[in-house]
């Protein structure tokens, strides 16, 4: 027994019971177990194994077929990434020729406002052959409870009994105890949170072994090519700011993944800067629920702003459904603008080299139209940017993938046998 | 201003809508002017809204600022030394809070025209006058939180002003006695806030089960509403209840700002908010800030006459109203008329900025 759980043990928050070498918390009325009763098994899978793959096409079915899933798009994105033909498109492409078993238990914190990621988590951990105790959320929210029915369901049947042994989804409070135990049975931890939350957990320690992957606050941006948006004809245009909303409105702009600042590359970025936004503007006044509240701070943004930011030289409005920020320059500090509710930031370069030196080490996603992604790559190397760890056509900064800020989860979260 | 010496002739509640529109048109040019041409910040607001204050343009289409922007900065039209009061809201401890700063001009005004809007509601005999808080309230002579401020304005309403809590806000019915036995045949006029009355006043009173012999007197309150809403007491049941121990009193509600104090918004017979002469409403639908009709809700803008020595004559609060008429109130007063919905609701924004929830 480590000194963690003895130390629980002294406090008598756990009741712990020994079965052989499993240590198993019968009892803390502090915790919610939404799936699964106890402390998952130590049982690893290979990365992909069939067991899963199948697991995860039942689950996307049931969410699929799920009459009253099918009103939250996060649902349905999530079961639409879970589909047979997806994972196995997944599984292909990881061919790295190495023999592979996952870490073991993988304890996730999944974020509080984003309802649906704590589930993303949790597939991530399985794809790479992990057990899995994901915290999730406090706050209860419709999307949650779906998803939990639908695997809660799933893992009784007899051929998920393994998925079933290795699966806890949980709620507790801000127990210190109960996150210092669950981190010290965990092979692996997925954290997503502001760097607060990070700095917070990660007093918590992990087996020596452990491996932490954070999801820190990160800002994104777009770039925007003139005469791309120029040529586009109306049907494109449409398609464009519908693919710019998914990218911003649906959450709201506080996904880091959401550009906050748009730089326009071309000569005719004033007409093009118009056309684009009237778009925008038209979709969003159609399918964004503006609430009063966001109406009154995005409007006393827009006079702090004029009170404070030497660099805003003007605001056009699109009634309050959208305001956008010109900036006469770009500070380094141009990853402190944040928008909120549809407030952008725009600036017009001519080439993309006089963008270089904002970047830092808290750019994630740099969301495209109208230039190529050799272009954009070649971007980032050549200036040996610190940041942007995506590249993505616009319409898909919020797609969550088993690649994410910087990361391959299914190698990090799994460990590589060497057999020579 | 000239516009509110002119006004202090004529009845609180007199202008017809003609009458108001062309001098609301008048005055709102020359204060927006006056801030422009005086407060730095104010400027660089209306210069990024596009807005040019040397042309003359439509009631509706002059600016507002926001009410929060009176936390965040410190927002003034002239120099320092020439102020000689600040007031600020009543945030709770740890909450930023509004600053506003007066003028001898401003603070005059804000007094004069406080006088005169009561006068409508209690004569213009001053009447003995039981303030519904505590002395505390007031410790800091330099610094007039929205509760202070309150309590010196409507002094200057009545006479011979007693208070009805100790400073440890418990009721203090020896004073309240003593009170009553000095005004045995006069009128009186009660004054506090919403919430404290109903906690500090009411509530007492009935633990108490004490009665006072009130009948006759006017009740002036306002602010705070939260909290008795969360306790589900609306208008109605405060009313019926401060009636129920205080005898056949008349109890009149008010709307106001710190950031407009002294051009309050009285609570007629009817049960509707007034604006006088002082004062216009105008409400906004969130979308578009377009300007709403009668029984429309949407986000209340307050004008006033009366800020000089601040950017405040034009303010969007965080409430939600709707106009219930103008010049057409059955109690006879005109102007127009709304009623409050309470404040616009804090939604939780999606995003993933945040996740381990706040403790």
């Amino acid at each position: 027994m480590d000194d963690a759980v003895r130390h629980l043990l002294s406090m008598g928050e756990l009741k712990i019971q020994s079965y052989g070498d499993a240590v198993t918390p019968m009892k803390n009325d502090n915790i919610t177990w939404l799936v699964g009763d106890k402390i998952p098994e130590y049982r690893v899978f290979e990365p992909y194994s069939d067991v899963v793959c199948s697991f995860l096409s039942d689950l996307s079915q049931t969410l699929l077929k799920d009459k009253s899933a099918t009103q939250y798009p996060d649902i349905a994105s999530f079961a639409y990434f879970c589909r047979k033909a997806n994972i196995l498109k997944k599984k292909e492409s990881f061919v790295d020729r190495k023999i592979r078993l996952g870490r073991g238990i993988i304890f996730h914190i999944s974020p509080s406002n984003v309802p649906i990621n704590f589930a993303f988590s949790y597939v991530f951990g399985l794809l790479a052959g992990n057990g899995n105790i994901v915290r999730v959320p406090s706050k209860t929210s419709p999307q949650t409870d779906i998803v939990c029915n639908a695997v809660k369901i799933l893992i009784t049947d007899e051929k998920y009994g393994d998925i079933h042994a290795s699966t806890a989804f949980v709620k507790y409070g801000h127990e210190d105890e109960i996150t210092a135990y669950f981190s010290s049975i965990a092979q692996g931890r997925i954290i997503w949170g502001g760097d607060g939350t990070i700095a917070y957990i990660r007093k918590f320690a992990l087996p020596s072994r452990g491996v932490d992957i954070a999801f820190s606050d990160r800002y994104s941006c777009a770039v925007i090519d003139s005469d791309a948006v120029m040529d586009a004809d109306t049907k494109e245009i449409k398609r464009l700011a519908n693919a710019f909303y998914n990218d911003t409105y649906l959450m709201d702009q506080n996904a880091c993944s959401s550009p906050q600042l748009i730089v326009w590359r071309g000569d005719a970025c004033k007409e093009a800067q118009k056309k684009f936004w009237n778009a925008v503007a038209d979709f969003a006044s159609r399918k964004y629920d503006l609430q009063p509240v966001s109406a009154v701070d995005k409007y006393t943004k827009l006079c702090s702003e004029a009170i404070e930011n030497k660099y805003v030289s003007a605001v056009s409005r699109y009634g309050n459904i959208l305001y956008i920020a010109d900036l006469t320059e770009l500070p380094d500090t141009v990853d402190n603008f944040r928008g909120i509710c549809g407030y952008f930031y725009q600036y017009h370069c001519d080439d993309l080299a006089e963008i270089a030196h904002i970047v830092n080490e808290k750019y994630q996603t740099l969301v495209y139209y109208g230039l190529s992604p050799p272009e954009l790559s070649e971007f980032v190397t050549k200036n040996q940017l610190k940041g942007i760890d995506r590249i993505v056509p616009i319409g898909q900064a919020l797609d969550i993938d088993v690649i994410w800020d910087g990361y391959d989860l299914i190698k990090t979260l799994s460990r590589i046998i060497d057999v020579r | 201003m000239s516009a509110v010496d002119e006004l202090l002739s004529a009845a609180p509640f007199s202008l017809s809508k003609d009458e108001k529109s062309e001098l609301y048109a008048k005055s709102l040019f020359e204060l927006t002017k006056n801030s422009y041409d005086n407060c730095d910040y104010y400027k660089r607001i209306l210069q990024i809204l596009n807005f040019y204050p040397n042309v003359s343009h439509k009631k509706e289409d002059y600016p507002f600022l926001p009410v929060r922007l009176f936390k965040d900065f410190n927002l003034l039209n002239v120099p320092h030394e020439e102020i000689v009061k600040t007031m600020t809201s009543s945030g709770t401890t740890g909450q930023k809070v509004s600053k506003i700063y007066l003028d001898r001009t401003t603070s005059t005004n804000q007094t004069k025209v406080l006088a005169k809007i009561c006068s409508e509601f209690l004569g213009s005999q001053r009447r003995p006058m039981l303030i519904i808080d505590s002395k505390s309230a007031l410790k800091d002579r330099n610094m007039f939180s929205a509760r202070g401020a309150g309590i010196i304005g409507f002094s200057m309403v009545g006479r011979g002003a007693t208070y009805a809590l100790d400073e440890e806000m418990n009721l203090d019915l020896d004073s309240v006695n003593a009170f009553l036995a000095k005004y045995p045949n006069e009128p009186v006029l009660l004054f506090g806030f919403t919430s404290i009355i109903w906690e500090h006043f009411f509530k007492a009173l009935e633990r108490l089960d004490v009665k006072l012999p009130l009948d006759g007197a006017v009740l002036i309150h306002g602010g705070g509403w939260k909290k008795l809403i969360d306790q589900q007491v609306d208008n109605e049941t405060f009313k019926k209840s401060l009636i129920s121990r205080c005898g056949n009193i008349t109890v009149l509600n008010y709307y106001g700002m710190v950031e407009q104090t002294g051009s309050i918004f009285m609570e007629c017979e009817c049960g509707r908010l007034h604006a006088s002469n002082y004062s216009d409403v105008i409400i906004r639908n969130p979308d578009d800030f377009s300007a709403c009709g009668v029984e429309e809700r949407g986000l209340v803008q307050l004008i006033s006459l009366l800020p000089e020595s601040y950017p405040g004559h034009s303010i969007l609060t965080e409430d939600i109203g709707e106009l219930t008429g103008e010049d057409d109130c059955p109690c006879g007063r005109r102007g127009k008329t709304f009623i409050i919905h309470g404040r616009i609701k804090n939604t939780e924004l999606r995003g993933c900025s945040d996740t381990y929830e706040k403790r």
